[in-house]
């Protein structure tokens, strides 16, 4: 890669917006709804096949996964380029071509630790979008301990055989392929667990949709009875899985953070809070307990995208993760989940509609997404175990068990 | 910690080593148990005006080296740390951002090279009550001739009694922030009177009574009637200041506690692999990460001369909850130790509430906020 100076740069920021202008579909600059969502994989239904002919030019040029080597498939950008890319997209509100657990977040770990064949073999249909991924950690048994999982895998001489069950799989119904934790030596504990990935079409995979508070069915409970699997689809090596976990899970932490669990979406709470409770004669909301709570409530969200940003200024000054990354998963949880209470309680009843009339569709997602941000502080690991890992490996207190 | 130039780098991890060795919390407690009712000791403040902290954010061709906002943060986080008591805040925060931001030229040549040098003392005479309420100025000036009379009084003035130049933010006309004037004045000008408030944090402040007291037209600092287009920004600077010596305070109220907590023993192992005590000691510093993210974003917006209204108020009250937290955990995680005056932890506890009402407390910033936010 050429080393770009300021003058090359802003030539690619030409080229970009030129190419943006040409090939960005008009049809997709309406807002996105939930349901617009660009999934991909094989069973995949686009409802607007715009999105698709996006999906497929974005994923032509690499810029599904911008910074991911040329050789896979990716758009091979440097830092500089891939940020200015990422201004461009802003810049024309470009809704994402591809949202992926490949690109998120088994993609990373596949660059770090997989052979070349693996490579080869799973990487490009990741960044085309064609093979969508879920993610098989969680178990009966081992949710916080995550290490106590049972899923058992054994050598069968030419393959593995996978017996065991797998729950919170999320889209595990919809996905083609899984990148799956299993325990392949029972006399150790994290050394006895190995990461493997296979087709969710394999004989003996079953995936049921678990109904939630909320309604919807994000996650499964995921089957495996006799599975086979090939022995090349094996990353890392035998009972080497957990380092490959926890690096996974670093990098889906850093994803679900930086997103804020997407608070901000959907109506703003301010304005609502103004509405349906009104302003006094100084435009203030005239309710001066809950007023002061939203702000208190508006300056914990400021502070934290002040802290999202600083996290990245100084991971890319320092090529290291910083130290305010442990802590972004927690605040994350935290102020989503107080975010939507505090719009249900500004809101009223008219914010705890269930269907039907009398509701704004917006109203009703209000609903839906306060009963569903409560399992932000347990999905991605629970806000205490994110507490625990802040207190023994950012601030070296002892293990308390 | 912000991302730091070379410069930067130098500044902090000079200013972390002279205040650890020079200015620990035992000067402190010297100045406390020296009766002398002097807000700093002069010795300390002499020494930081020749490492040139007080011209940190001044202009270069009036004696300073212009490193900005951010940079005066950095000295402030260490001498916060160590709880050291010195004008750098009235001084070389406040006033010298007042006079960058109203002085005339001449108003400028006469005091900032002064301050830079850390020859004199300055500071902003605002509140008239135990809140602070800017907007609720009343000291009355009046005009006179060529010039003003100035009657009225202030309160809680930082550093007061030793200042040689009182900024004082008076009432020309209006209500609100509309008809407010500064003025520069003399701090031993004829009709000036002050009085020593001893507070728990050892460092105190002066009641300032005003009578009938004469200054001339030069001593208009910016505009008459039009005082809040200078004193507004000039809060915002001192706030973001304040907030990062704050900072400092509770980050170092944070490591001692931390520090307890992995070598005090009870139950036959030590308090720190308690989850209880884990837990609040982990939010503690996610409230530290988020707090300091605050900070340095209202110093930078200030440096890049950007609206910083929000942010000020957004990095004052987050130091203020932070400080509040980390005192009152500094005391209870130590048990009994934590209650004696031998321990530390009632200086950072005392400390922690009165920087907390100084330029705002936590609900003035967050109604401010909503304000600025239009609801």
């Amino acid at each position: 890669m050429a080393d770009f100076g300021g003058t090359d740069l802003e030539a690619f920021r030409a080229e970009t917006r030129a190419w943006l202008a040409e090939n960005y579909p008009a049809s997709l600059n309406a807002p996105m709804g939930e349901d617009d969502a660009p999934w991909g994989g094989r069973k995949f239904v686009w409802k607007n096949a715009d999105a698709k002919l996006w999906l497929d030019r974005m994923a032509a040029k690499g810029w599904t996964a911008p910074m991911w080597p040329k050789e896979y498939g990716g758009g091979g950008l440097s830092k500089e380029e891939n940020k200015v890319l990422e201004q461009e997209l802003r810049k024309i509100r470009a809704r994402p071509a591809l949202m992926s657990f490949g690109l998120w977040m088994l993609g990373p770990v596949l660059l770090e630790y997989a052979t070349e064949e693996q490579k080869q073999k799973f990487i490009p249909s990741i960044i085309k979008g064609e093979t969508r991924w879920c993610q098989g950690y969680s178990e009966p048994g081992a949710g916080s301990d995550l290490a106590a999982l049972q899923t058992k895998c054994e050598d069968k001489g030419d393959h593995f055989l996978i017996n065991g069950q797998k729950v919170w799989t999320s889209y595990a119904d919809q996905a083609d392929w899984i990148f799956c934790l299993v325990r392949t030596d029972t006399s150790k504990k994290h050394e006895g667990i190995s990461f493997v990935l296979f087709d969710m079409t394999t004989p003996g995979v079953e995936a049921r949709p678990i109904k939630l508070i909320s309604g919807s069915s994000p996650f499964c409970e995921t089957f495996f009875d006799n599975v086979k699997v090939p022995k090349d689809q094996m990353v890392g090596k035998l009972n080497g899985g957990w380092e490959i976990a926890k690096r996974l899970l670093q990098y889906e932490r850093q994803n679900i953070s930086a997103s804020g669990f997407g608070a901000g979406g959907g109506l703003d709470l301010v304005e609502v809070a103004k509405k349906e409770i009104g302003v006094d004669d100084q435009g203030r909301i005239d309710d001066g307990d809950l007023r002061a709570r939203i702000a208190a409530h508006r300056m914990d969200a400021h502070a934290f995208m002040l802290t999202v940003r600083r996290a990245e200024a100084e991971s890319k000054a320092s090529k290291g993760p910083s130290a305010a990354v442990s802590i972004i998963k927690y605040a994350a949880a935290k102020m989503n989940q107080e975010r939507y209470e505090l719009m249900v309680e500004a809101m009223g009843l008219q914010g705890l509609g269930w269907e039907g009339e009398g509701f704004a569709k917006d109203e009703l997602a209000v609903t839906r997404g306060w009963l569903r941000s409560k399992g932000n502080s347990i999905e991605g690991g629970t806000s205490e175990v994110n507490l625990n890992v802040v207190a023994k490996r950012v601030l070296g207190l002892l293990d308390h068990q | 910690m912000a991302v730091l130039n070379e410069e930067q780098t130098m500044l902090r991890d000079a200013a972390r080593e002279w205040t650890q060795e020079n200015a620990p919390t035992t000067a402190l407690r010297k100045l406390r148990d020296g009766k002398s009712k002097a807000t700093f000791d002069a010795p300390t403040w002499a020494e930081m005006g020749q490492m040139g902290w007080a011209g940190v954010v001044v202009p270069e061709e009036h004696g300073g080296s212009a490193f900005g906002y951010l940079s005066l943060g950095l000295v402030l986080e260490e001498t916060g740390r160590t709880l050291a008591a010195s004008p750098l805040i009235s001084t070389a925060l406040t006033a010298a951002s007042a006079l960058m931001l109203g002085g005339s030229e001449a108003q400028k040549a006469e005091w900032l090279p002064r301050i830079a040098g850390g020859e004199i003392v300055a500071t902003l005479a605002v509140d008239e009550g135990s809140h602070h309420a800017p907007e609720k100025t009343a000291l009355k000036a009046e005009k006179t001739g060529d010039g003003w009379v100035l009657n009225g009084s202030k309160t809680f003035v930082l550093d007061g009694e030793a200042a040689d130049l009182l900024i004082v933010a008076a009432r020309t006309s209006g209500k609100g922030t509309d008809g407010i004037t500064l003025f520069l004045v003399a701090g031993d000008a004829p009709g000036v009177t002050r009085t020593h408030l001893s507070l728990a944090d050892s460092r105190g402040a002066a009641k300032i009574t005003f009578e009938g007291v004469e200054v001339g037209a030069d001593a208009v600092l910016g505009e008459v009637d039009k005082g809040w287009a200078v004193l507004e920004p000039t809060l915002d600077r001192a706030r973001a200041g304040l907030a990062a010596e704050m900072l400092g305070t509770a980050t170092q109220a944070f490591e001692i506690t931390l520090e307890y907590l992995k070598t005090r023993t009870q139950f036959g192992q030590v308090i720190g692999t308690f989850q209880a005590l884990q837990h609040r000691a982990a939010k503690m510093f996610t409230d530290l990460e988020m707090t300091r993210s605050c900070v340095e974003a209202a110093l930078e917006a200030i440096d890049a001369g950007q609206d910083a209204r929000a942010t000020a108020s957004l990095a004052k009250a987050r130091a203020n909850e932070i400080l509040h937290l980390a005192s009152i955990e500094m005391v209870q995680m130590h048990g009994g130790i934590g209650m004696t005056d031998e321990h530390d932890a009632g200086l950072y506890m005392k400390r922690a509430r009165v920087a907390e009402a100084l330029f705002g407390g936590t609900t003035y910033h967050r109604d401010r906020y909503g304000r600025i936010l239009g609801f």
